[in-house]
């Protein structure tokens, strides 16, 4: 029997965010009363962020598998096979809470966090991505926000090295108290390289590795799944310090360390620390796990048991090990100047054991652990689909010229140049797209392959209908590695959503997994790896639901990739996809009416196929000098993106003979288009083909000059489009 | 060319610029530990970008205390060449190797960002393969990239023709809308006073490659590799 010295009350429990029926089913797997470091430990493993409880039921539904895909959601982070032995190894996740609470460190330590996913898979990092959403741009909490999270996720992912190729940023009132900070990572591997954290072998040595152990971050994944409310500020202790420089030396250490053989399982300490991690490498191989607390390297004397188990201290590796190698490893972490102290063994008993101080201060069931966790089947009501917005009912512009400038100039559609040089996006000297375009490209090194980079939702579609939203966000993510050139792969999600114990809540998360998953069927576009982030919310205020989609894609030949920017004066312009000028949800409606109503576009999967392939089809073939795939603002916001990326104007025609009014056709949304462009003579063949295989393609207009001029509508020189676009978020960031 | 590339802990740009140095010069460089004293024999010797011991004190003042530092000061002292990106710029200005101090730039912010470079000196061991006012484009990537120096110190540089690049906009003007760290007289890189010893904070061995969209970088290597030949 564990002696008890401190009573578990009822506050005492729900202060680890356990309810009642839940302390009940530990105090019958465990025939007695938890000593307060187990009941950390079940407060870790079973809140919302390490269990899934709400959340399981409904990524079961999701596609995870496909002849690509060598391992799938459930480890620290997805493995696809990119063909001549190398593998790609990537991740998204959240960092939603610690980030609000404290933008710099919550953001830096998010990135970290998910570069560790990936190199601890024996990955070296290639390329990161963030989206981010903030509040209103005149909250008065946005800016100071913006400016620690933007400067923490440079500072970290710049220290350690690795370029960041691309992201999202975005403004809503809905994340006024709650921003979104969503970090998503890549790393290179061959096939054969690749470590597990499934333990293997009883009596082998459980070895801690990186930094000490401090109090900080303590309960961090217990804060993530709660709500907040005016007193958040106050959870400030519950955030982690990020240290680059000891993430740049553990992840040399470690792939050096994988090197020697030495490694049989490895896994990082990232949510809950030293529990998570120990229970899942144990519980993985089917066997217990026995820890020495007093072998935790720390930072200062004096913590606890508790404290230990529970600190999210960051930049720490566990890993099982073969003993005849111990000292070999121990010598490539002491060259490093990181700690390495053998803290456990695995064992035969499954059984979580943890010592401190001579004393047993745990001593669970592994399994249970894990396995036992409670899941929830929560009640959910599907939201009312909106009503259908009819084109008559939308007014034109009264001033074409301003309209457009103001789109191009918005929170959310201008440039993000004072974002994207915060951060190296050049190091490694492998990026051949660089951001804002549709999607990072950076070249396999010793390769003519490269990997294609995007992270993609568009909140107010889900929020509108999520189904369709969801569906949208896969496929918006699909089309923009395609109008690269790239294959599309596979997926990571991260799904952001309010409080999964509304059943209105449930349903935008059930509506929007069951559109995720139609569109990945329906693309060959696989889930392999992600993060559910719930209980977004502040004094019951929900964000707009957003699971944000990082996808990856592959190009045989990175030299034919393209970008949005024009390439030369005369080159035809051609439409690819149907417009039938869908304003509802639009940029449009919202920015200059005010208006965010109606329902999304829809999304027709089989025709995003269709005209997807066919564009990178052309790509491939290098008939195709700039494409860009249209989304946010429509037609007229694409045509200017690429005008502006290239400093060339263009001249579009209004569309013949059409029945869609001109300003739906200029800033309507429909999904699964293209602006790409060719030389005339080319452009006329691929007319011809696009009309043989039944792809609309329509060619609108030519490059050249320095205006953007259409029909008889917009005239705008490229230098003004420019001077507007750029002038939003520098002036916002600069005012006080 | 034979050279090597100085790997403190936290450098991260080590392997750019290995890949341009071999790119120029058809030999893989040496990859030489801090903790080492002695150096292979080799012409050239770089020390590249990053944030070396986490640029937690000054930036390159650790460094510039490592071990390695009396064996490059020795090379240094013959007459071998020396080439410091970034940070590798800040470690030998804490090293003494060469004048004047990186401060924090004037935005207060992380730059990074296509910049031109006007080349003022054509006649070094690091430029010669540019023509003289040449405007070439590099990318930067610091924190601290503001150049500063006593007036006398600028005025012996400026003297004796040691600024070798400066900040530029496109028609080669030096204008402080070119200048993307507000440092003094637009210095992107320096000599020392024999010649041998270059630091800059651009760099150029990410714009090497024709697939890198920009190879205006490859002419400070292809100078070393001519240099270290004549």
């Amino acid at each position: 029997m564990i002696p008890n010295d401190i009573k578990i009350t009822p506050e005492l429990v729900r202060d680890h965010g356990l309810k009642p029926d839940e302390y009940q089913r530990i105090l019958d797997l465990i025939g007695r009363e938890p000593t307060l470091t187990e009941l950390g430990i079940f407060s870790a493993m079973w809140n919302e962020h390490c269990s899934y409880k709400s959340s399981k039921k409904w990524l079961k539904t999701l596609p995870t598998t496909g002849p690509r895909v060598l391992v799938g959601p459930g480890e620290n982070a997805g493995v696809v096979d990119i063909g001549d032995g190398d593998v790609v190894v990537f991740k998204m996740e959240s960092h939603n809470h610690p980030s609000y609470i404290e933008p710099y460190q919550g953001a830096a330590t998010g990135v970290g966090g998910i570069l560790r996913d990936v190199f601890t898979m024996g990955a070296r990092p290639i390329a990161a991505m963030n989206a981010l959403r903030f509040g209103a741009p005149d909250h008065p909490r946005t800016r100071h926000i913006v400016n620690g999270v933007v400067a923490g996720v440079g500072g970290y992912g710049n220290s350690f090295g690795v370029p960041t190729v691309g992201g999202e940023v975005n403004f809503h009132p809905r994340y006024n108290g709650n921003c979104l900070v969503n970090a998503f990572a890549a790393g290179l591997a061959k096939a054969d390289g690749i470590f597990l954290s499934k333990a293997e072998g009883i009596g082998m040595p459980v070895v801690y590795l990186g930094s000490k152990t401090g109090r900080d971050g303590i309960h961090g994944a217990s804060m993530a799944s709660a709500e907040f409310d005016d007193n958040s500020e106050e959870k400030r202790p519950t955030v982690q310090v990020g240290d680059p420089f000891s993430e740049k030396l553990l992840l040399e250490a470690c792939l050096e360390l994988m090197q020697t053989g030495a490694v049989i399982a490895i896994q990082d300490m990232g949510a809950a620390g030293l529990t998570c991690s120990a229970v899942e490498m144990g519980a993985k191989g089917d066997l217990g796990l026995e820890l020495d607390l007093d072998k935790v390297p720390c930072r200062e004397p004096g913590m606890t048991a508790y404290e230990m188990m529970l600190s999210e201290s960051q930049e720490r590796m566990l890993m099982v090990l073969h003993p005849e190698k111990e000292a070999e490893a121990e010598a490539v972490f002491r060259k490093w100047g990181l700690d390495f102290a053998v803290v456990g063994r695995t064992t035969d008993t499954l059984r979580f054991v943890v010592r401190h101080q001579g004393e047993v201060m745990a001593d669970l069931p592994i399994k249970d652990l894990g396995d036992q966790a409670p899941e929830y089947d929560r009640p959910w009501i599907a939201p009312a689909k909106p009503a259908v917005i009819a084109v008559a009912e939308t007014e034109a512009p009264t001033d074409w010229n301003e309209a457009l400038l103001s789109l191009i100039g918005s929170p959310d559609l201008s440039s993000r140049r004072w974002v994207v040089e915060q951060y190296d996006h050049f190091i490694q000297g492998n990026t051949i797209q660089h951001p804002g375009g549709d999607a990072g490209v950076v070249r396999v090194e010793g390769s003519n392959k490269g990997l294609a980079f995007t992270c993609d939702v568009t909140p107010r579609y889900v929020e509108a209908d999520p189904f369709e939203g969801g569906k949208q966000a896969i496929a918006e993510a699909w089309r923009n590695l395609t109008a690269v050139g790239a294959t599309p792969l596979a997926v990571t999600d991260n799904l952001n959503f309010g409080n999964p114990e509304k059943p209105e809540i449930m349903g935008q998360f059930v509506g929007a997994i069951q559109g995720l998953g139609e569109a990945c069927r329906a693309l060959d576009f696989p889930i392999v790896s992600g993060n559910v982030s719930l209980y977004n919310e502040t004094n019951g205020q929900a964000i707009l639901p957003t699971p944000a989609i990082g996808g990856v894609g592959l190009l045989a030949d990175v030299s034919r990739s393209v970008g949005i920017g024009f390439r030369q004066d005369g080159d035809a312009i051609i439409l690819v996809g149907d417009t039938a000028g869908w304003l509802g949800q639009s940029i449009y409606l919202r920015e200059l009416f005010g208006r965010e109503d109606g329902a999304p576009p829809p999304v027709d999967l089989a025709v995003e196929k269709r005209n997807g392939d066919f564009v990178r089809k052309l790509i491939e073939d290098g008939r195709v000098g700039a494409v860009h795939d249209l989304s946010d603002g429509g037609l007229a916001v694409g045509l200017a993106e690429m005008a502006m990326a290239s400093g060339r104007g263009c001249r579009i025609a209004a569309p013949e003979r059409s029945a869609v009014p001109l300003h739906a056709f200029l800033f309507g949304e429909d999904q699964a288009r293209y602006v790409m462009t060719a030389s005339a003579g080319e452009a006329a063949h691929i007319l011809v083909q696009a009309a043989m295989g039944g792809v609309p393609a329509t060619m609108i207009g030519t490059v050249g000059g320095n205006e953007l001029t259409i029909a008889d509508r917009i005239a705008i020189s490229v230098d003004l489009l420019v001077k507007r676009h750029e002038d939003w978020f520098p002036r916002f960031m600069a005012a006080a | 060319m034979k050279s090597a590339v100085v790997v403190f802990p936290g450098i991260n740009r080590e392997r750019d610029m290995a890949k341009a140095l071999e790119l120029a010069s058809g030999v893989a460089p040496h990859m030489i530990w801090h903790a080492e004293t002695e150096l292979p024999d080799v012409d050239v010797v770089a020390v590249p970008g990053g944030f070396s011991y986490g640029d937690y004190l000054r930036c390159g003042a650790i460094a510039a205390r490592a071990p390695i530092m009396d064996a490059i000061h020795r090379h240094a002292a013959r007459g071998g060449y020396v080439i410091g990106v970034c940070n590798g710029f800040q470690i030998l200005t804490e090293a003494g190797l060469l004048p004047g101090a990186l401060l924090r730039n004037a935005s207060l912010k992380f730059a990074c960002k296509v910049v031109r470079l006007r080349v003022d000196n054509a006649d070094t061991a690091f430029s010669n393969a540019y023509a003289a006012g040449a405007v070439i484009r590099n990318p930067i990537a610091h924190g601290e990239g503001n150049y500063f120096a006593d007036a006398e110190t600028i005025a012996r540089l400026e003297g004796d023709g040691r600024v070798v690049f400066r900040y530029c906009d496109a028609a080669g003007e030096t204008t402080m809308a070119a200048d993307p760290n507000g440092s003094l007289n637009h210095i992107a890189g320096i000599l020392n006073e024999r010649g041998n010893v270059l630091g800059m904070m651009p760099h150029p061995e990410d714009f090497v490659e024709p697939l890198h969209g920009c190879t205006e970088g490859r002419g400070i290597f292809d100078s070393l590799v001519r240099a270290v030949a004549a």
